[in-house]
């Protein structure tokens, strides 16, 4: 999936994960965590970003997350929002 | 599954993570996603995306999962269809439905979202009436599948739509409660009552729940999990009730041991409708926790 704009999706509210994506031409995946719960859950976090990213064939990206206690299942659906607005596709593979 | 116990079904907001996330434990006996009104036009894609993966891993238990999904008519509908069949939905719910046409339109989507995902025939439909038009087609919208499942009353839609106002006895929706259960009945499908939204006013919610009850409906929307122990409550059989199923019960069971068609109690004969009304007892008696399932057998 080919980013052409910042993509954001998500929330700060309890439960939620208010994710940016943005692209960029080399570097791989940088993730700027700030989590409620990053001591305990912090590298499970980056985790279910980093495999989102790539799922959805995302190589190099910025991605700045404020975690609010996101379940990993609402961390996919966040990450996979973000990419989706960043590439401006609507075209979702369910 | 299309008979079970439906005396609750709670509204999630579709964008919601903490409330998808707890809604399992409060007990309702359904659960519906939404994704039609409490989501804004700007969030419909997050909010289906978010369900989906949701229901792809938090185990709801035996929980009924309902989907509400956008009309048709909408960019949204579609997609969500599509999405919620392949993440395993159980149910998909209609909001304002006027026709049976607009059910077919809906299975066709249904269905060849389950080809494509190998889980053919496992989804049901209901549907929201909220006009006048729904309700004088309630029965043929509540025919118009195999799939179908239930029908609920949306008063807000309704109200407006016939211009009235809504008041607290409930005058306005007499006739679209009765038409609803009525066609309901009629098709075999559950009647499910349009919510109460002040959560506050707990008492006018249990007179509510009280007089939908007697109407013959199967249960209730609700919005707020405080609301569903009361509905629980007043659709819990009495002890006396529950006695009385089981005799009767026995006395079925007793019938059949000694090859007979007549069965008798009491000195009164136990005919179809009186041993269906035991066997829901019973089942409502086990969901309340008022009798183990042991008992039953």
């Amino acid at each position: 999936m080919r980013l052409i704009k910042k993509g954001i999706a998500g929330t700060l509210e309890s439960g939620d994960i208010s994710v940016e994506v943005e692209a960029r031409d080399s570097g791989g995946v940088e993730i700027e965590l700030s989590s409620t719960v990053e001591a305990l859950f912090g590298r499970q976090l980056r985790q279910v970003i980093e495999e989102t990213l790539k799922e959805n064939g995302v190589e190099h990206a910025v991605v700045r997350a404020g975690d609010k206690g996101a379940l990993d299942c609402t961390v996919r659906a966040r990450v996979t929002t973000a990419i989706y607005r960043g590439a401006g596709s609507e075209d979702y593979r369910f | 599954m299309k008979k079970r116990l439906r005396r609750t079904m709670m509204f999630v907001p579709g964008n919601a993570p903490s409330m998808i996330r707890d809604a399992h434990i409060y007990g309702a006996d359904s659960l519906m996603f939404d994704l039609e009104d409490s989501v804004s036009l700007g969030e419909k894609d997050a909010a289906r995306v978010l369900v989906y993966n949701a229901l792809k891993s938090i185990d709801y238990g035996q929980i009924e999962k309902v989907a509400r999904i956008n009309p048709l008519s909408t960019p949204y509908g579609a997609k969500d269809i599509e999405a919620m069949v392949k993440a395993g939905i159980d149910v998909i719910r209609l909001a304002k439905t006027e026709t049976a046409e607009d059910i077919l339109e809906v299975e066709a989507l249904v269905a060849e979202a389950e080809k494509a995902c190998g889980r053919e025939n496992q989804v049901l439909l209901m549907a929201a009436i909220e006009s006048a038009l729904g309700v004088i087609n309630a029965f043929s919208i509540s025919t118009a599948s195999k799939r179908m499942m239930g029908i609920a009353l949306g008063a807000e839609d309704y109200c407006a739509n016939l211009q009235v106002s809504r008041s607290e006895e409930g005058d306005e929706l007499l006739f679209a409660r009765q038409r609803i259960v009525v066609a309901a009945k009629a098709a075999g499908i559950a009647a499910l009552d349009t919510v109460f939204s002040n959560i506050n006013d707990m008492e006018s919610f249990e007179k509510e729940v009280r007089f939908i009850k007697k109407l013959g409906f199967d249960g209730k929307s609700v919005v707020n999990p405080r609301q569903i122990d009361p509905v629980h409550a007043i659709y819990a059989p009495t002890q006396r009730e529950i006695e009385n199923a089981l005799r009767v019960k026995a006395a079925i069971l007793e019938a059949e041991e000694r090859g007979s068609g007549v069965i008798s109690l009491d000195g009164r004969m136990v005919d179809r409708p009186v041993a269906l009304r035991a066997e829901r007892v019973l089942e409502v008696a086990v969901a309340c926790n008022m009798l183990k399932e042991e008992e039953l057998q």
